[in-house]
């Protein structure tokens, strides 16, 4: 394994570059084996000044051990290992780096690693795209962070019905912002949520095709086609290339065919939009019996209507923006709402909390709701699995929830709407800058095109240089910008004047 | 109602205790009478259980003495005894036949007894016709052949399914159960075997699945479906035979067909369409006159008998016009082959040769594009 | 782990006490109102910041203007706090108890200060579409981490964009499928194979991408069928999904002979190393002949299980599956010794994830990797089955307990046991044995898929307990046993000592009455009543 710089930290002399230097350099070696031990100077504990008992091992203390050895009747752990035959036995130590045993040494060489990350603490970033920077009440961390919640995992509806209880809230608080009556445990993040959505779809009314009516996202298109691929054909109908908006014409001429499944929008879609049509395309997929299945941001919902109000069958999204950290896109996690009829619920995938009374008069507890019972569930066409997924997420998200309260998601839905209107007014004056989609009502996300001299990439690289994430490249000449409720009109201003220094 | 000799023959190496002779035998060999005891913790589970249903009593209707009423008293039930077996003499099948119609007249729930295999022969001889019963059964297991499919798994077992029955007979569904008893005429022949005799009707409470409600993952729903998705997407157009039992039976339901729980009827499947029973209750020889068939086997039984017990119209004379293993599909929930517990299926066609031939691994279709692959051996 | 130190204990005195001490625990009981009816209008909990009075709001379409305002709690900041701490307070994490009962899940300790790290604004901030050059170090320790499990695989690639282990058997089986689709064999191979005894996620992952799904019973003495595996095997075989050591922490010893059985047949074998914490440098996927396989991060490398994720999974892929992988992949450039996002990667399966993992529990385990290295990986490994074995031990003497199949056999890090005859003689579940057990101050859960070995009770003791703890853990289970026959009512009608007690789950079959979610309750339940 080429870690041929990785030194142990029991030489001592360590300084800030050496660790440095050993993390340039860490996976760079050709020819992992030869002498590797040797260079990396790994030791045994035999070598070491200190000799120990790994903190996260207790009963490795010797004799600890071979009291329960002797209890047991056993020779030694290779007993235990008997059904392991030799030949696929690794006969060496795993070729890693020396641990950093103590605190201390981890702790060092950690804070050297994260030392090489800029974070958008430290810069100005107008950067969204499906991960977004909102800010994160104190007091989401401190619940999530709380080791009853962060360790715990499985356990029954008796020792841990608080998080049965914290995740029910959160279905429910998705209820009433989806204006919706089901709302299922966090599933892997957006992206799957649609994909899960989709099926769904397909499996209630039994059909093929998938529209997608608005625009979207490369990445997210590719997991959907992927996850739908066995039983679905994707097809995009493209927007209209003025506007931004739903091409309602080519949606009906797509529907003519009459085995659609599902129609799909997002709101906003990946340009931005909230489009004005997403009330039509419901009209449009409804009469050709097809459900309509919409991908919508959360946090737009204390001003924007939910999906259900113009007939979406079924709601999904992401809740990162909920009070979820961006964490490099480790903060997503996805929901699916729907109304609370049979036919729908029978088809979730993903477990749905409920709540019911217990042999105590007064008292309430939780459990599983069995769609599986129903006599809807026809799921031997199209089985997807249920496993590990964001649980945390949602408890974080239903934190949130109730420290907005309405009339926080109402302000906050109000502060993004005007800054982003702001911010594509305020860029379309810089010259060399055109923000297209006229007036489109966007939220958070939007799109600028560069007609001076600079390419997307090129603008990137320049606002960089002068402390500024944005502008990610979504063609040459063509880049997304993101603004929400912790950037001010100085900061997008700010913006305006270095966007103009380098587009000119 | 409790047969109270059954189980005696085990302990003392009898087998089964059918008919007085060998009951007495039993007895004079130091076997210790255990049915009543078992009806008793039986129904002591059922009693515990019952607090838990919204009724606010139970009475048990059932035969004085060692027939019911001295389990039921053990439990510290309310009982009305409708039946009482003559003094002085060894009590019967004929008294326990008689015994269950004097209990069924009253209109009870459910029919609680305790035997073996024997009894729950008596127990269908004295409800009707096969197949035709309409009081739910359940059996408490206590004798020494336990081929039937009428039993719960263990006495106490018995008792939580009776309570969930009697707490909301909505909830719980019924299933057509085999009664399966020792072959007599075979073994008279040398050989031991054992014969179908018929279903009767029994509280389905799957209890690993009942105690998955308040936890973690669900459990994947009935499959009956998806098999027999399966099932038309490998016929396609063409003859499929099904043998008797209630998830064939399930399978013809879910294809949109009504075939008999007792008999082989046979499907002409034809895609798009719902199929067209073109026989019913076909012997062996109208299997034969219609050329080649796919043929549907369920497992029948606790034993798991997929052939030879009850099918016999499929022959190997039928199997091999059929084309052997090829064309058997071999149908199971995933829970019902759970519950072998790792045996291997069984058959018995009385021909060795294709014994041996269809022996070995055998995919069993277990839902749609699913399948199990499942020992099956003589 | 080793340690050649004088130690001064004896074996005896290791002990802490011949017969533990029985907790006289109490869990909390705060009878916590619903959210919904906690707080009143007007109330706030955070503020949120507003534009600058220069600022318009565009105007919002009629059509897509919200029509009531949600109806969410209205609660002042302590308030909301509050609620969820006493919550917390009713929910018994893997930090507070002896969590040996939830097994197949690896409950191992998760050390606090990798907590910390991902804490750091330089991890929780980093936005995942910053310029590479701005993210080194958290693009080094993706790379670096896929090194780590390299090595700890023998696999050639690495990904860990997958969201948990689900996830990455999903992965690998679309990788499976790409493969077979590039040499134009797919529509001939479309079966998948495993075990039933593998985790029920590689029959689902494989019918979710498509194929059809073949699984094997075990055979007579309770090891994977061998001769099963021969009469599936054929042209139209794509693939063996399989978990080793098995659920039952069996470990299959010809699992060699079932690569290559496999192989001949022209399939490839993907191994689910869900259950890799017994066997963390002793064996790896690749030496048995495996051309995939994965990792859960948050069983075996130590990432919090968080009431049931987020986690992280990880594929790892030989060389000739590596154009296959998830995009993007992260590349070290050798000269200059800088990362980057590779996502040219025209054959691959495409994204699992809007981004590129999750990336906390990445940076997690990478520290956890790093503070044991290839000593104490070993040493977790040997400790986690000395404790399993340990337990065994202690747990076959209690009456009504069994251990099915492969009779006699060791275990490696897990057992899968049956409350069968205990059962038999007293009536009561296995589930009501862990619903007692809650009473003590642990608990083990029901989830046994597939449900073939009756009334049954999975425990997975880890690395992370001591000696005390798991003496501490048998005695709870022997006291309920002794219970069960003594004093079943007090065991059936548990928990007593709980949160709550026994819930009456019917509600949960019926769509009349099912309430998932508080609106739905009312409407339902209360009648329209309630607040609002």
């Amino acid at each position: 394994m080429p870690n041929a710089v990785f030194r142990t930290l029991n030489d001592g002399a360590c300084r800030q570059e050496v660790y440095t230097q050993r993390l340039l350099l860490l996976w760079s070696m050709t020819d992992p084996r030869v002498g590797s031990r040797e260079r990396r100077g790994m030791t045994s504990p035999q070598d070491s000044v200190h000799t120990y008992t790994h903190p996260y091992i207790p009963n490795a203390v010797p004799a600890v051990r071979q009291a329960m050895l002797e209890e047991i009747g056993a020779e030694g752990v290779e007993d235990f290992y008997a059904d392991i035959p030799d030949g696929i036995r690794l006969h060496r130590p795993l070729d890693l780096p020396a641990p950093l045993r103590s605190e201390a040494e981890l702790t060092r060489h950690m804070e050297e690693l994260l030392s090489r990350n800029t974070s958008t603490r430290q810069t100005l970033s107008f950067l969204g795209s499906g991960c977004y920077q909102h800010h994160v009440p104190a007091v989401v961390d401190e619940v999530v962070n709380r080791s009853e919640f962060l360790t715990a995992y499985a356990g029954e509806p008796y020792e841990d019905h608080g998080r049965f209880q914290a995740l029910w809230e959160y279905q429910s608080m998705m209820a009433e912002l989806l204006d919706v009556d089901v709302v299922n445990v966090p599933v892997y993040d957006g992206f799957q949520a649609a994909g899960t959505a989709l099926r769904m779809a397909g499996r209630i009314t039994g059909r093929r095709r998938v529209l997608v009516a608005t625009a979207i996202d490369a990445d997210k298109l590719s997991r959907i086609c992927d996850y739908v691929r066995p039983d679905h054909d994707v097809t995009v109908v493209p927007v209209d290339p003025d506007t931004g908006c739903a091409d309602l014409e080519a949606v009906r001429e797509a529907l003519a065919a009459g085995d659609t499944a599902a129609v799909y929008a997002d709101s906003p879609s990946a340009l931005g939009i909230i489009d004005e049509a997403l009330p039509r395309l419901a009209e449009l997929a409804h009469a050709d019996g097809a459900l309509y299945v919409v991908g919508c941001n959360p946090l737009t919902l204390g001003v924007i209507a939910p999906p259900s109000a113009y007939g979406a069958d079924i709601t999904c999204g992401d809740i990162q923006p909920l009070g979820l950290h961006q964490s490099f896109g480790g903060g997503n996690a996805g929901f699916i709402a729907t109304r609370d009829e049979e036919r729908l619920v029978a088809e979730y995938p993903s477990r749905l909390f409920g709540l019911v009374p217990t042999s105590v008069e007064g008292e309430y507890g939780f459990g599983d709701v069995a769609y599986e019972r129903t006599s809807f569930a026809l799921r031997e066409e199209g089985k997807e699995w249920v496993g590990t997924a964001a649980a945390l997420h949602g408890i974080g998200a239903g934190v949130y929830l109730a420290l907005m309260g309405p009339q926080g998601m109402r302000e906050i839905g109000d502060t993004v709407l005007g800054l982003t209107a702001y911010a594509r007014r305020r860029l379309a004056e810089v010259p060399g800058i055109e923000v297209p989609y006229g007036d489109a009502l966007h939220f958070a996300d939007f799109t600028v095109r560069y007609t001076g001299g600079g390419t997307a990439d090129g603008v990137r690289a320049g606002l960089k240089e002068r402390g500024i994430f944005g502008g990610v490249p979504t063609g040459e000449r063509e880049a997304a910008y993101c603004v929400t409720e912790v950037h001010t009109k100085a900061d997008i201003d700010r913006l305006a004047a270095t966007l103009e220094e380098i587009v000119k | 109602m409790v047969n109270p000799v059954a189980g005696l023959g085990g302990r003392v190496g009898l087998g089964g205790t059918d008919g007085p002779d060998r009951a007495r035998t039993a007895l004079s060999l130091g076997a210790r009478p255990l049915a009543g005891v078992r009806a008793a913790a039986a129904l002591g589970e059922l009693a515990a259980r019952a607090g838990e249903s919204p009724r606010d009593g139970l009475l048990v209707v059932t035969a004085a003495g060692p027939l019911g009423a001295e389990s039921v008293a053990a439990a510290g039930l309310t009982e009305r005894i409708v039946y009482a077996a003559g003094a002085g003499r060894d009590t019967s099948a004929e008294d326990t036949a008689a015994a269950v119609r004097a209990v069924v007249a009253q209109g009870v729930g459910l029919l609680l007894f305790a035997g073996g295999d024997g009894t729950a022969r008596d127990v269908l001889g004295a409800l009707g016709s096969p197949g035709g019963v309409s009081c739910p059964v359940l059996g408490v297991p206590t004798g020494v052949k336990m081929h039937s499919a009428v039993f719960a798994v263990s006495p106490r077992a018995a008792g939580e399914v009776a309570a969930a029955w009697l707490a909301g007979p909505g909830r719980v569904r019924l299933r057509d159960a085999e009664v399966m008893d020792r072959d007599e005429d075979a073994l008279g022949a040398g050989r031991v075997t054992s014969r179908l005799f018929g279903w009767l009707p029994v509280p389905d409470v799957p209890v690993r699945v009942q105690q998955r409600k308040t936890g973690s993952t669900a459990p994947a729903p009935e499959a009956v479906g998806g098999i027999a998705a399966e099932v038309a997407e490998r016929v396609g157009a063409g003859l499929l035979a099904l043998g008797p039992g209630s998830t064939t039976r399930a399978v013809a339901a879910a294809l949109g067909a009504d075939v008999s729980l007792t008999g082989v009827d046979v499907l002409a499947l034809r895609p798009g369409r719902p199929p067209r029973v073109v026989a019913r209750d076909a012997g062996e020889d109208a299997l034969l006159a219609l050329g080649p068939v796919w043929i549907a086997l369920s497992p029948i039984g606790g034993q798991g008998f997929l052939l030879g017990r009850g099918n016999q119209q499929i022959s190997p004379r039928v199997l091999r016009a059929a084309g052997g293993r090829e064309r058997l599909l071999v149908l199971c929930t995933e829970a019902k082959l759970a519950a072998l517990g790792g045996r291997p299926l069984l058959l018995d066609t009385g021909d060795d040769a294709l014994d041996a031939e269809l022996s070995g691994h055998l995919p069993v279709i277990t839902g749609r594009r699913q399948t199990s692959l499942y020992r099956l051996a003589r | 782990m080793t340690a050649h130190v004088p130690v001064s204990v004896s074996p005896e005195e290791a002990r802490i006490a011949d017969k533990p001490r029985l907790r006289r625990f109490r869990q909390a009981s705060w009878d916590e109102k619903l959210i919904f009816e906690l707080g009143s209008p007007g109330e706030r909990g955070v503020l949120v910041p507003a534009a600058d009075p220069s600022v318009e709001r565009p105007a919002i379409p009629a059509a897509l203007r919200r029509a009531e305002p949600p109806a969410l709690p209205e609660m002042s900041q302590q308030q909301v706090l509050r609620h969820y701490l006493r919550l917390s307070q009713e929910n018994l994490g893997a930090d507070l108890n002896i969590d040996v009962g939830q097994g197949t899940c690896t409950m191992k300790y998760s050390p606090k200060v990798n907590d910390q790290f991902v804490r750091d604004p330089r991890i929780a901030a980093l936005h995942p579409l910053q310029d590479e050059d701005t993210v080194q170090g958290v693009l080094g320790i993706i790379h670096s981490l896929e090194q780590l499990l390299k090595e700890i695989s023998g696999m050639d690639r690495v990904s860990l964009q997958p969201g948990a282990g689900s996830a990455a058997i999903y992965a690998n089986v679309a990788m499976i499928r790409a493969h077979f689709a590039a040499r134009g064999e797919l529509e001939q191979r479309d079966e998948i194979i495993t075990t039933i005894f593998s985790h029920p996620s590689n029959a689902a992952c494989a019918k979710t991408a498509g194929f059809k799904v073949i699984t094997l019973h075990p055979d007579a003495d309770g090891y994977p069928d061998i001769e099963a595996l021969r009469a599936a095997v054929g042209p139209r075989t794509a693939a063996l999904l399989i978990t080793n050591p098995e659920d039952t922490g069996i470990y299959n010893p010809r699992i060699e002979e079932f690569v290559r059985i496999v192989h001949e047949a022209g399939g490839l074998c993907s191994y689910d190393q869900a259950n890799a914490n017994g066997i963390l440098g002793i064996t790896r996927a690749r030496d048995a002949g495996f051309d995939l396989c994965h990792f859960n991060l948050h069983k075996t490398f130590s990432t919090p299980h968080a009431c049931g994720g987020p986690a992280a999974g990880a594929c790892a892929v030989t060389e000739e599956l590596a154009p296959y992988l998830p995009r993007p992949t992260v590349e070290l450039d050798p000269e200059t010794g800088a990362y980057r996002l590779d996502d040219d990667r025209p054959e691959s399966i495409g994204k699992m994830r809007p981004f590129y993992g999750v990336v906390p529990n990445l940076v997690r385990a990478y520290a956890w990797i790093m503070s044991l290295g290839a000593e104490g990986l070993r040493a977790a490994a040997e400790t986690a089955v000395l404790n399993n074995n340990y337990l065994l031990h202690k747990v076959r003497q209690i009456p009504g307990v069994s251990v099915p199949y492969a009779t006699g056999r060791p275990r490696v890090e897990q057992v899968r046991y049956s409350w069968q005859k205990l059962h038999e003689d007293t009536g009561l579940h296995s589930e009501d044995i862990g619903l007692r057990a809650a009473d003590f101050g642990t608990h083990y859960w029901t989830s046994h898929h597939p449900y073939v070995v009756p009334e049954p009770m999975t425990l997975e003791p880890t690395e992370s307990y001591t000696r005390a703890d798991l003496d501490e853990y048998a005695a709870i289970l022997s006291e309920i046993a002794r219970e069960a026959y003594e004093d079943p009512e007090t065991v059936r009608t548990a928990p007593h000592r709980s949160t709550i007690h026994r819930v009456r789950p019917q509600a949960l079959d019926d769509p009349a009455v099912w309430a998932v979610s508080w609106r739905a309750y009312r409407r339902k339940v209360l009648g329209g009543a309630g607040r609002r």
